[in-house]
């Protein structure tokens, strides 16, 4: 186990994993995001209230889920570089965090577009949006921080740092709709009851996390290649790759 | 583990639990400006302060909808199933708004304990489904009244 986790913060080994799963990262995330996004849609049954319009859970549930768990995931590597210094970690949160932002945006965006027709505006203060609202700086922030700071190993520990104080953020983002009252519903779907929705609604759902899941690691690993490419432009392995790849460099 | 990534794993673990109870102490003491609404309940028990700009949140109570016929001045009652209020606006309600759906009402509980609103926006719960089911749920629970209406009438 020590020994897996030891070779994952070698740069040269990650870049040649990565290399390998990014088709089938690639392949199956535009299968399974294309099959829920068409089903849901186009096919599934229109809900008895809200008609058409709820239709936009299907890019707004995917989005807010992925903008949350990225968060996660970037915490846990703020952990990983506080403590083991392992340079891959940062890596992660340099590539992660404005596909993070973007998904944050693309939430909150399709969620005023929603609320116009259902709740009648399109922003209200109450505690899920702003807390989601906050998630979207956090992650401007941790960009920012990120360029602000020239030294790599600096810059390194103060985003993990920001990254890690923002974390309590997240329960905050998933309770807020049951610790206070909001006018945002609370979670249709829970661990350990049934979703308050059928299967024909939910399963189109599922296939979208899924596949937007699969999207991010492409992503992830083309901006990871990319970044450590660039950290490690005058090492051996780099410049072996480019001249047998045609002399690139 | 090396004893000095064990060190700053203490470090990193003691300031994430202090900031959970920082964070967590702050918005308990927030609490009350963070709820968007006052539900019923508070209201009846005077919590929420009469005169100034509030929002109040709940069901809309079955059968109380009373529409003027010569405006769009509209009265009904919200409630939590313990309490209710009386909520009177004049302008056009959201589409979603029907009795038994929620809202959130934004304006001013005025001196006889009715709340004057200003704008009422409806609160989507999170129960999905297609129409179909709708429909067939309304027409059982129907079917049932009826029955047990039927096995009344038997029993007299």
């Amino acid at each position: 186990m020590w020994q897996f986790f030891h070779k994952l913060g070698s740069p040269k080994w990650f870049y040649g994993i990565a290399a390998r799963l990014m088709p089938w990262l690639l392949v199956l995330g535009l299968l399974c995001l294309g099959a829920g996004l068409v089903w849901g849609l186009a096919f599934a049954p229109k809900d008895y209230l809200q008609g058409n319009s709820y239709r936009i859970i299907f890019i707004h549930v995917p989005s807010a889920f992925l903008a949350q768990s990225v968060y996660i995931m970037m915490a846990s590597a703020a952990v990983v570089t506080l403590v083991w210094r392992m340079k891959l970690a940062d890596v992660f949160v340099k590539a992660a965090a404005p596909v993070g932002l973007v998904l944050t945006f693309i939430s909150l965006f399709t969620g005023a577009v929603w609320g116009k027709p259902t709740w009648g505006t399109w922003w209200i203060w109450d505690a899920r949006l702003t807390s989601m609202l906050i998630l979207l700086f956090l992650y401007g922030g941790v960009i920012a921080l990120d360029r602000a700071i020239n030294d790599e190993k600096s810059a390194a520990r103060a985003v993990a740092i920001l990254v890690l104080v923002g974390v309590v953020n997240i329960p905050i983002i998933k309770y807020s709709v049951d610790w206070w009252n909001t006018l945002h519903q609370p979670a249709t779907f829970k661990l350990t009851e049934k979703p308050s929705m059928p299967a024909e609604m939910w399963v189109p759902l599922l296939l979208s996390v899924i596949g937007l899941y699969l999207l991010f690691g492409w992503l992830a690993c083309l901006r990871m290649q990319t970044e450590i490419l660039i950290r490690e432009q005058r090492t051996r392995w780099v410049q072996d790759l480019f001249h047998v790849n045609g002399g690139a460099r | 583990m090396h004893p000095i990534r064990k060190k700053r794993l203490t470090i990193v673990l003691f300031l994430l639990a202090g900031l959970a109870v920082a964070v967590g102490l702050t918005t308990y003491a927030l609490r009350q400006n963070i709820n968007l609404f006052y539900d019923p309940t508070q209201i009846a028990a005077g919590e929420a302060p009469a005169d100034v700009r509030i929002r109040a949140g709940g069901m809309v109570e079955e059968g109380s909808v009373l529409r003027d016929t010569e405006s769009l001045k509209v009265a009904f009652k919200v409630t939590d199933f313990t309490e209710s209020v009386t909520v009177e606006y004049v302008g056009i309600l959201p589409d979603l708004f029907a009795e038994g759906q929620g809202i959130v009402a934004m304006g001013r509980l005025n001196s006889e304990g009715v709340f004057v609103a200003d704008q009422v926006l409806a609160k989507h719960d999170e129960n999905y489904m297609p129409p179909e089911v709708a429909d067939a749920l309304a027409k059982a629970s129907e079917s049932r009244d009826i029955a047990a209406e039927a096995t009344k009438t038997l029993a007299n």
